[in-house]
Parts: structure tokens; C-alpha cells; sequence
């Protein structure tokens, strides 16, 4: 059986990729994905936690957030989508409407 | 028959309507096809509503159309009913109305407005119809103002000329006065009967519903607005102005129809009057006055058709002399005669006056019988039944009122009636002698009289046959004739009504009476303007006083002008004044103030409230101004600055514990 604390550097090295994903790339898309990576990487660590507590209240909640991300995808790629036929960009760096 | 009686009034107002729409652009000089044929329609449709009246006159034909107005206790029926009354008056009103007609074909021949014309004339048929036709006062009032309206738009017809179109606006005020009385009467009828409608008013007043006071007051009212319409003293000015419309209006409205409206409305309301003898006496009064100063007005007056005015006014006062001693039905008798002579006069005036090319003066006319023999046999023969020469139309009627003012005691009335006719018959033949013998007095290389085409003369013809035997074939014996017999069918349910049987005293001598009083005005005539026609200077230089006042008609119209006219313009002159000084003045003052206010409370929102709003805004731009610079629109940013913080705080947790 593997050890947790594995599962947890597994965890962690995603969250950080996905972070920085975030915050480094200008496109909008590989931002949402990164945005759900970093939700991923919080399930494992959910998933690792409650197989060593042994405590299904830990499953419960990744379910939770499959569904809430799931959703977020949706209207995340749609408002997308939207934007890209008025703008013909996704590039957040050009999305400043609200600033002028 | 109730469909029949509606088609009476409704086909002239028909040709109105087409007339006036169609009349300038289409009609033009056809327009008396619907003019005359509409009138002569109405004719045949009165004749067999009339002879169904004779038939059986004492059913009323009521021809009830609908509830009119209908406001709480208040209720007026669109409704005609024709009794002997009207049917006398529909008889009147409808025949000379169709001659008139007829004659203005050729009268008005040519004129750039003969639709017009025929418009107006026929409107006037319609109102008066309406007027004679009603079955309640308001209906009647209806057509009162009707008629009053066409007479102002006939009288005017010729508004170019300033002369008649001020004359047609002097009839519109004068009658407004008159007017005023009958709205008031039919106030006070309606405030004591609670009703309009004839049956129900008269209904209550043989009941005795009605106080002698309150009887007099309506009476009286309704007096003065027959004063008005039927021209009496004192607001007769307008009927000899008037004269300034085409001759044909003056003999259909000015002479045998509308002036009549008056005599009817009294008649009608006979009821009325039997409750209230003091009106009796002051219509008996001003109704002998008017018929005695009109009379001597006309006989020194030189314009053809200012004669034949005088005359109406002096031959209106007999019909009110008559009403006013209780002869109502001797009163309507004279309209009915006086209808056929005094239409022809003026027709006859009107013939004579074409033929001498728009010449009124008869100073200037003469020896016109040689030129125009048709009119002079005609106009002859109405002048006689004028005068009240037997067995001619006028004399039975005229004679019957002279007769009953003197057997119902009235002497005085008598008397003046007495002068009147003398007046009458010496005005008359002056008219005729002037007009038609002695030598010719106009420039007969100029003017070349001839006679008027046959629909003039044919009209003339009917009204003299009408003249001559109107009188005789209904009126004898006198005041008990067929007329009386058929006219007392409309008030056998109204009180008490004396049936005066002939007596060979004293009525044989009152007509040898009224007759050589009527051949002596005649042969007084002769002597003045066949025997000797210097004679009537030599008189007038003599006493040039009394021939001044009448030829200038007493000077009341100069009477008027200074005590009402001028103080009712003076007095709107300083009502005028101030408005425009007071009223104006407070309205302008209020004006300026506000101005002042609205520009001195612009300066404040200007300075103080714009200031404080713009201030405001200022500082809130330049404060955001800095915090500006944080937002720099890129998410990366902000979500680095989250990071940041989260670490900060995180780091900052880690280390406390």
C-alpha cells in the first residue's frame, strides 16, 4: 500500500502547477483548465485523507466538487465562448472593457 | 300621415343641404330646380296634411318623433302637431312661400350667388315650418331663432354692400332683445307647469293652475319677444332697414311669414293671455300705437319699399290690436289676408322695381301703368284689399278687429285704429298713383320699362285672385265665418269663447263706416297726386315741421343711436379701458414679478445648487483618480495579488501558532 504522504506531494505538485498555470498563461482557456486542475489536485488530497481517517465524509465532499466543477466548466466555456464571437480573442490581456 | 307631417319641414332642409354643398360647384344657375321643387313638395305634403285637418279638425295630427331632451322632471318631445292653428299658418307659410319661390327664379335670375340665394330661402322654409309645426315652446323657439337667422343671412345677402349688411345686424341685435323675453317666458312656463309641450301648458292654465301674476309675467314676456319678431313699438326699428335684402325676402320673411312668427305665438298661447288681462290691454295698446305711428310714417316716405315696410309694421299692430281686445282668431285671419296682399305688394314692388332697373325712388318713377300692365292690375287689386275696400280680402279682417275693439269697449283703440286705416288707404293709393299714373318722371331715353318674365308674374296673379276672394269665401258672415268655425276647433278645450253672432246692429254701420273711411283716404289720395300733384309740396312747405319728423320717422333711429346705442358703445369702451388698463395691468405685473423671481432663482440654481452638484462630482473624480492606477484590467494581477495576500496571512497564522 502506497503511504499518504505520497498521495499528498502528488497533490500539492498539481495544485502549484495549475496555480501557476493561472497566473502565468494569458489564455483563457488553459487558465480554466488550470483552474481545474488545481480542483483536482484538491480531491486527491481529499480522497488521501479520508482512506486514512477512514472517514467516507471525505469521498462525499470530491463528489461534490466533480459536480461543482462540472458546472463551473459550463458557464465558464460559455461565457467564453460568448466573448470569443464578439471579440474574436481570448486573450485576457485584451478583455479590459471595465477599465476605460 | 305622421311620416307626412315629418316631410313637411325635412324636404326644404334636404335641398338646403344639397344646395349648399353642391349649389356654387354644380348647381349654379339650376339651383331653384331643388329650391322650388323641394318648397313644392312641402306644399303637396301640406296641402293633404291640411285637408285631413278639415276633415276632421278636432283631432290634432301629433306626429311625436322621439324624447328630445330628457334631464330629471325636464322633457321636450321631438314633436309636431298640427292643429286648424297651423294648419292655417302651413297653408300661409307653404303657398306664398312656393310663389315666393317661383317668383325669385326671375327676380334673382343671373345673380353671381343664386344658389346661395335658394340655400338660405329655403332654410328659411324649413325654421318656419319647424316654428308653425311644433308641438311644444322649445320646438318652437327652435325655429324662432331659425327664422331670425335666415332673415339676418337674407337681409345681409348682398354684404357688399355696407348699408345691408349693417341693416342685417341690426335686425340680429334688435331680435336678441325680443329673444330674451321668450327664453325667460319659457323659463317661468316651465318653472309653474313643469312642461313645454302646448297640451300640457295650456292644459294647466284652463285649470287655473297658473296665478294672474305669474300669467301676466309669462304674457308679458313672451310679448316682448313677439315685440321683437313682429317688429311692434318699441323694437320695430329693424323691419324697415331690413328692406335692404332682395325684394322676394322681403315679401316672404319681412312682410307675410316671419313677422307673423309673433302674432301666431300669441295666438297660440290665447290661453295664457285670457288669465292675464293687463297684458291684454298693453298688447291691445302698443299694437294700436305701432299700426297708428307706422301708418303716418308711411305716408310721407318716397322709397317704393319703405312704404310697403311701414305698412307691415302699421298692419302688425292691427293683428295685436286684434289679440290684444280678444279677437285672437279676427288677429289670425288678418295675418292669413294680410299674407296674400302684402306678398303681392312687395312682389308687385319687386316686379316694378326690375322693371325700372333698381330704381326704388317713386319720385322718380310715374305713368309706369302704360309700361307694365300686368303688374299694375295686380298690385291695384291688393292695394284696394289693403285699404279695406269690400268685398276685397282686407276688408273683412281689418274690419273685424276695429269691430271687436269697439264692442268690447275699447274706444280709444277704436279711434286710433279708425286713423290708421284712413292713413292706410291714403298711403297705399299715394303708392299706386305715384308709382303707376301721371306723367313719367324718369329719363326716358334711359330707362325703357318692361314687363317681368311669367314666373314673376304667375305668382303675382295667384296672390291677387288670393287677395281678392280670400276674404270673402271664409269670412262671412264676419266673425263667425268657416275660418272662425275651423280656427276655434284648435282651443275648444281652453276655457270659455264667446261665439259672436252677425247683427245688423251694430256691425252693418261699423262697415259702412270702415268703408267710407277707406274710400276717403282713397279720394284724399286722388286730390293730392292725380288732381293736383303740386298740392302735397305746397302742404309740405307749410308745415315743414310735422313733414320733416315724419319723413325722417320721428327721429327715433337718431333717438336710439344717442340713448342706447352710443351709451352701451361708451360704456364698452370703458369696460374696454379697464381691462386693458386694471386687468391688464395686475396680469402683466404678475408677469414681470415672476420674470424677476424666475431670474434671480436662475442665478441661485446657476451659482449655489449647480456649484454644489459640480463640487461634489470634482472631488469624487479626483479622489478616484488615484485609486485608478490599482485597477490595471489584467487578471493575472489580480489573482497574483490574491496569491500574495493568502500567503501573507497564511505565513502570518503559521507563525502565531
Amino acid at each position: 500500500m502506497i503511504p499518504v504522504p505520497y498521495y499528498l506531494v502528488i497533490s500539492a505538485v498539481l495544485f502549484i502547477t495549475g496555480a501557476i498555470g493561472v497566473l502565468m498563461r494569458r489564455n483563457a482557456l488553459i487558465m480554466l483548465m488550470s483552474l481545474e486542475l488545481m480542483l483536482n489536485a484538491v480531491n486527491l488530497s481529499f480522497v488521501a485523507y479520508a482512506r486514512m481517517l477512514n472517514d467516507t465524509g471525505g469521498h462525499v465532499i470530491v463528489f461534490l466538487n466533480i459536480a461543482v466543477a462540472a458546472a463551473e466548466a459550463v458557464v465558464g466555456l460559455a461565457i467564453l465562448l460568448t466573448i470569443f464571437r464578439n471579440r474574436e480573442t481570448v486573450n485576457i490581456d485584451h478583455l479590459n472593457l471595465m477599465r476605460h | 300621415m305622421k311620416v307626412l307631417v315629418w316631410l313637411i319641414p325635412i324636404l326644404p332642409a334636404v335641398a338646403v343641404l344639397l344646395n349648399g354643398l353642391l349649389g356654387r360647384r354644380i348647381l349654379r344657375d339650376k339651383a331653384h330646380y331643388l329650391g322650388v321643387g323641394s318648397v313644392g313638395l312641402a306644399l303637396l305634403c301640406a296641402l293633404i296634411v291640411i285637408l285631413r285637418v278639415i276633415a276632421d279638425p278636432q283631432h290634432p295630427i301629433e306626429a311625436k318623433l322621439y324624447p328630445w331632451i330628457f334631464a330629471g322632471s325636464f322633457s321636450v318631445d321631438m314633436g309636431l302637431m298640427v292643429d286648424s292653428l297651423s294648419a292655417v299658418m302651413l297653408f300661409v307659410v307653404c303657398g306664398v312661400g312656393f310663389l315666393v319661390h317661383v317668383y325669385s327664379i326671375g327676380y334673382m335670375h343671373g345673380d353671381p350667388s343664386y344658389p346661395r340665394f335658394f340655400t338660405y330661402l329655403n332654410l328659411f322654409m324649413t325654421s318656419m315650418l319647424v316654428l308653425v309645426l311644433a308641438d311644444n315652446y322649445l320646438l318652437m323657439f327652435v325655429g324662432w331663432e331659425g327664422v331670425g337667422l335666415c332673415s339676418y343671412l337674407l337681409i345681409g345677402f348682398w354684404y357688399e354692400r355696407r348699408s345691408a349688411s349693417d341693416a342685417g345686424k341690426k335686425a340680429f341685435i334688435v331680435n336678441r332683445i325680443g329673444d330674451a323675453g321668450f327664453i325667460l317666458a319659457m323659463a317661468l312656463i316651465f318653472w309653474t307647469t313643469g312642461s313645454l309641450a302646448y297640451h300640457d301648458v295650456f292644459a294647466a292654465a284652463a285649470d287655473h293652475q297658473i296665478t294672474t301674476g305669474i300669467a301676466t309675467a309669462i304674457t308679458l314676456l313672451l310679448f316682448i319677444g313677439a315685440m321683437g319678431k313682429s317688429a311692434q313699438i318699441p323694437l320695430y326699428v329693424w323691419l324697415p332697414d331690413a328692406m335692404e335684402g332682395p325684394t322676394p325676402v322681403s315679401a316672404l320673411i319681412h312682410a307675410a311669414t316671419m313677422v307673423t312668427a309673433g302674432v301666431y305665438m300669441v295666438v297660440r298661447s290665447q290661453a295664457l293671455y285670457l288669465l292675464a288681462p293687463i297684458s291684454m290691454d298693453v298688447m291691445a295698446g302698443i299694437g294700436a300705437f305701432t299700426a297708428l305711428f307706422a301708418a303716418s310714417i308711411a305716408l310721407v316716405q318716397n322709397d317704393i319699399k319703405r312704404v310697403l315696410a311701414y305698412s307691415t309694421v302699421s298692419q302688425l299692430g292691427y293683428m295685436f290690436l286684434g289679440c290684444g281686445v280678444g279677437a285672437f282668431t279676427s288677429g289670425l285671419f288678418h295675418v292669413m289676408t294680410h299674407a296674400f296682399f302684402k306678398g303681392l305688394l312687395f312682389l308687385g314692388a319687386g316686379s316694378v322695381i326690375h322693371a325700372m332697373h333698381e330704381e326704388q325712388d317713386m319720385r322718380r318713377m310715374g305713368g309706369l301703368r302704360r309700361h307694365i300692365r300686368g303688374t299694375y292690375d295686380t298690385m291695384l287689386l291688393a292695394t284696394i284689399a289693403i285699404a279695406g275696400i269690400p268685398p276685397f280680402a282686407g276688408f273683412w279682417s281689418k274690419d273685424e278687429i276695429l269691430a271687436s275693439a269697439i264692442k268690447g269697449g275699447h274706444v280709444l283703440w277704436w279711434v286710433l285704429g279708425l286713423c290708421a286705416a284712413f292713413m292706410t288707404s291714403f298711403y297705399m293709393f299715394r303708392l299706386i298713383f305715384m308709382t303707376f299714373r301721371g306723367e313719367e318722371r324718369f329719363d326716358t331715353e334711359q330707362v325703357h320699362p318692361h314687363e317681368s318674365p311669367p314666373s314673376m308674374l304667375q305668382p303675382l296673379r295667384i296672390l291677387a285672385v288670393l287677395s281678392v276672394i280670400g276674404g270673402v269665401i271664409v269670412g262671412i258672415p264676419p266673425e263667425n265665418g268657416l275660418f272662425h268655425k275651423f280656427v276655434a276647433h284648435a282651443f275648444h278645450n281652453q276655457g270659455e269663447h264667446a261665439v259672436h253672432a252677425f247683427h245688423f246692429w251694430p256691425d252693418v254701420p261699423l262697415m259702412l263706416l270702415s268703408t267710407v273711411i277707406a274710400l276717403g283716404g282713397l279720394y284724399l289720395a286722388y286730390l293730392f297726386y292725380i288732381q293736383d300733384p303740386e298740392r302735397p309740396k305746397r302742404l309740405a312747405e307749410k308745415f315743414a315741421f310735422a313733414y320733416e319728423t315724419l319723413l325722417n320717422k320721428y327721429y327715433i333711429d337718431e333717438f336710439y343711436d344717442a340713448y342706447i346705442v352710443r351709451p352701451v358703445k361708451w360704456s364698452t369702451d370703458a369696460l374696454w379701458s379697464v381691462d386693458a388698463r386694471v386687468v391688464d395691468g395686475v396680469v402683466n405685473g404678475f408677469g414681470a414679478f415672476t420674470r424677476l423671481y424666475a431670474n434671480w432663482s436662475g442665478i441661485v440654481d446657476r451659482w449655489v445648487v449647480d456649484g454644489a452638484v459640480n463640487g461634489v462630482g470634482t472631488v469624487i473624480q479626483s479622489g478616484s483618480r488615484a485609486f485608478r492606477l490599482i485597477q490595471t484590467g489584467v487578471v493575472q494581477n489580480y489573482l497574483l495579488v490574491m496569491a500574495l495576500g493568502l500567503f501573507v496571512f497564511a505565513t502570518i497564522y503559521l507563525i502565531a501558532l
